[in-house]
């Protein structure tokens, strides 16, 4: 679980607030929060960064950090807005962002800016479409529809 | 398409693409080089060819329907990947696990750790080839001691790599006296065969002058990528998921983890065999005080759909063969996870290539390659 202390220290310094296994911040804040984690706090590995997809809320970037010493993982969270998707890049301050960073680019279509190689990274460079978005048409040209959320529940 | 500068043809920079099709890759990773002479000036790893869509795929399937899915990620460690996904579910959902399931995915987890180690030590041969008896004499031994592994899993499970081991509450198959006792005549030749392996690798001058100060990650820069497993606890840090958020049996299994602090391949190597001797050690142990009763706290899945998880997320973390394999799970209530991210270590310790390359001779850069253990499904996903 976080520690109270740092919650508390962004809370005050970079207006976050309570989210689930960590902080939101506000998305212009994100970088200087990030800044003071690692140098500050201690959280100077890197773990992941994704995306969580919220239909028309937007998107939720997720960046995780680590305190080796204190063994303590914090999950530093910014909403962003469904039309314009756009964010600092933290892969200046965590060098493990950088390809973590591509593959949210790559499946949710998020822009980084100041990112240093904005490429995609699994799906192939002439590709159209972000897989990971909710609203990525599943139908597939041979039929097959495989289920989807509103089977939840009818019998198998 | 990945830019690629302007090459000079005469005496300057040359573009060498290395992959997708090349067998040193472990797959179907592409490195395009830049070479000035031998020395790579610039690496620019170029993956995705096995990108399957894994976390799409897992957005539509009900969650007891999963666990045989994400096997097929990291495909010379099956259960990390799968026990990762069940210790996820269970958190979240608050699914117990009685005392023998988690000992015995212990167990299995312990066993294919050494399987996959030694592949990569039977096909880092390969990679390095030439005096180490064309490399096949290393990956012939290291496969032959993997095979009575595999047999060990055919007679546990059925299966010899995809296992299907772990469910989301336990184990699927429990372990037979039998099986223990076979358990424990494979931990009890590991001491034999490392002595082998050691001989035909860290004690041949060629293997040493091959992978000796060769890729060395610096701790620094080790942290900052946020490289994992063996390749972070050879560049001197001492993280293990095992020991830092303990899950199943290991908090009460007694093992060490092995470090190195030179950080260059011969320390990865030195570190995953002594990893190996602890594996084995936990092996023993497990089976020593296996408790009693069931392996399995739910009952019989009929209907994987009636399996619903309350909307909340969470991040849990195995230490794969390969290092940190976690995963991040959002559940919304339904039966299918809204969202969930594979977080590999392997996509993680790729991500060194472009920092320690530039610098290396062609041929290091294949060693470098082949000490990393990246297996190139863990990566693409």
């Amino acid at each position: 679980m976080p520690a109270a202390d740092v919650v508390q220290a962004l809370a005050t310094a970079y207006g976050a607030t309570e989210a689930p296994l960590g902080v939101a911040v506000p998305a212009d804040r994100l970088i200087e929060a990030l800044r003071a984690l690692r140098d500050r706090h201690g959280y100077r590995y890197y773990v992941l960064s994704t995306a969580v997809d919220r239909g028309d809320d937007g998107f939720e970037i997720v960046h995780l950090v680590r305190n080796l010493d204190a063994g303590d993982d914090l999950a530093v969270r910014v909403a962003l807005p469904k039309d314009v998707p756009e964010i600092d890049s933290a892969a200046p301050v965590y060098a493990g962002a950088d390809w973590q960073e591509r593959e949210v680019l790559d499946l949710f279509g998020v822009a980084f800016r100041h990112h240093p190689d904005p490429r995609r990274i699994l799906m192939p460079d002439d590709y159209e479409g972000h897989p990971l978005r909710k609203d990525f048409a599943m139908d597939t040209p041979w039929g097959y529809r495989p289920a989807t959320r509103d089977d939840a529940g009818k019998d198998a | 398409m990945p830019e690629i500068e302007v090459v000079e043809r005469e005496f300057g920079e040359l573009a060498l693409n290395m992959g997708p099709q090349h067998p040193s890759t472990h797959g179907v990773l592409r490195l395009t080089l830049h070479l000035r002479g031998e020395t790579v000036v610039r690496a620019i790893p170029g993956i995705g060819y096995l990108h399957r869509g894994v976390e799409k795929l897992s957005e539509s399937l009900a969650y007891d329907q999963l666990a045989p899915v994400f096997e097929r990620d990291d495909y010379l460690g099956p259960t990390a990947n799968s026990l990762a996904y069940c210790l996820a579910c269970e958190r979240l959902a608050g699914i117990s696990v009685p005392p023998r399931g988690a000992w015995v995915r212990t167990l299995v987890a312990e066993l294919q750790r050494i399987s996959s180690h030694l592949v990569w030590l039977g096909t880092l041969g390969l990679d390095l080839g030439g005096a180490l008896g064309g490399g096949t004499t290393l990956y012939m031994y290291c496969f032959r001691e993997r095979e009575r592994i595999l047999d060990f899993m055919e007679t546990l499970t059925g299966t010899r790599f995809h296992t299907n081991f772990n469910l989301i509450g336990g184990a699927r198959y429990d372990l037979s006296p039998e099986a223990a006792k076979a358990a424990v005549a494979l931990a009890d030749r590991a001491d034999a065969m490392l002595s082998e392996l050691h001989a035909m690798a860290g004690d041949s001058a060629v293997f040493r002058g091959r992978t000796e100060k060769v890729g060395v990650i610096p701790r620094e820069l080790a942290l900052q990528v946020g490289v994992t497993g063996p390749v972070l606890r050879a560049s001197g840090v001492r993280f293990d998921v095992r020991r830092a958020a303990p899950y199943d049996a290991y908090p009460e299994l007694e093992f060490d983890v092995p470090t190195r602090e030179t950080g260059d391949a011969l320390a990865r190597y030195e570190v995953r065999m002594d990893e190996i001797a602890q594996s084995a050690r936990i092996v023993r142990r497990i089976v020593d005080r296996l408790p009693p009763g069931p392996v399995f706290s739910r009952k019989p899945i009929k209907n994987p759909k009636a399996t619903r998880i309350a909307a909340g997320e969470i991040h849990a973390a195995v230490e794969s063969p390969r290092g940190e394999l976690g995963v991040y799970l959002v559940a919304d209530g339904t039966a299918f996870p809204y969202r969930l991210k594979i977080n590999a270590p392997s996509f993680r310790n790729l991500q060194i290539v472009p920092h320690v390359a530039p610098g290396l001779l062609l041929a290091d850069v294949i060693a470098t390659l082949g000490s990393l253990d990246p297996v190139l499904g863990d990566v693409d996903r």
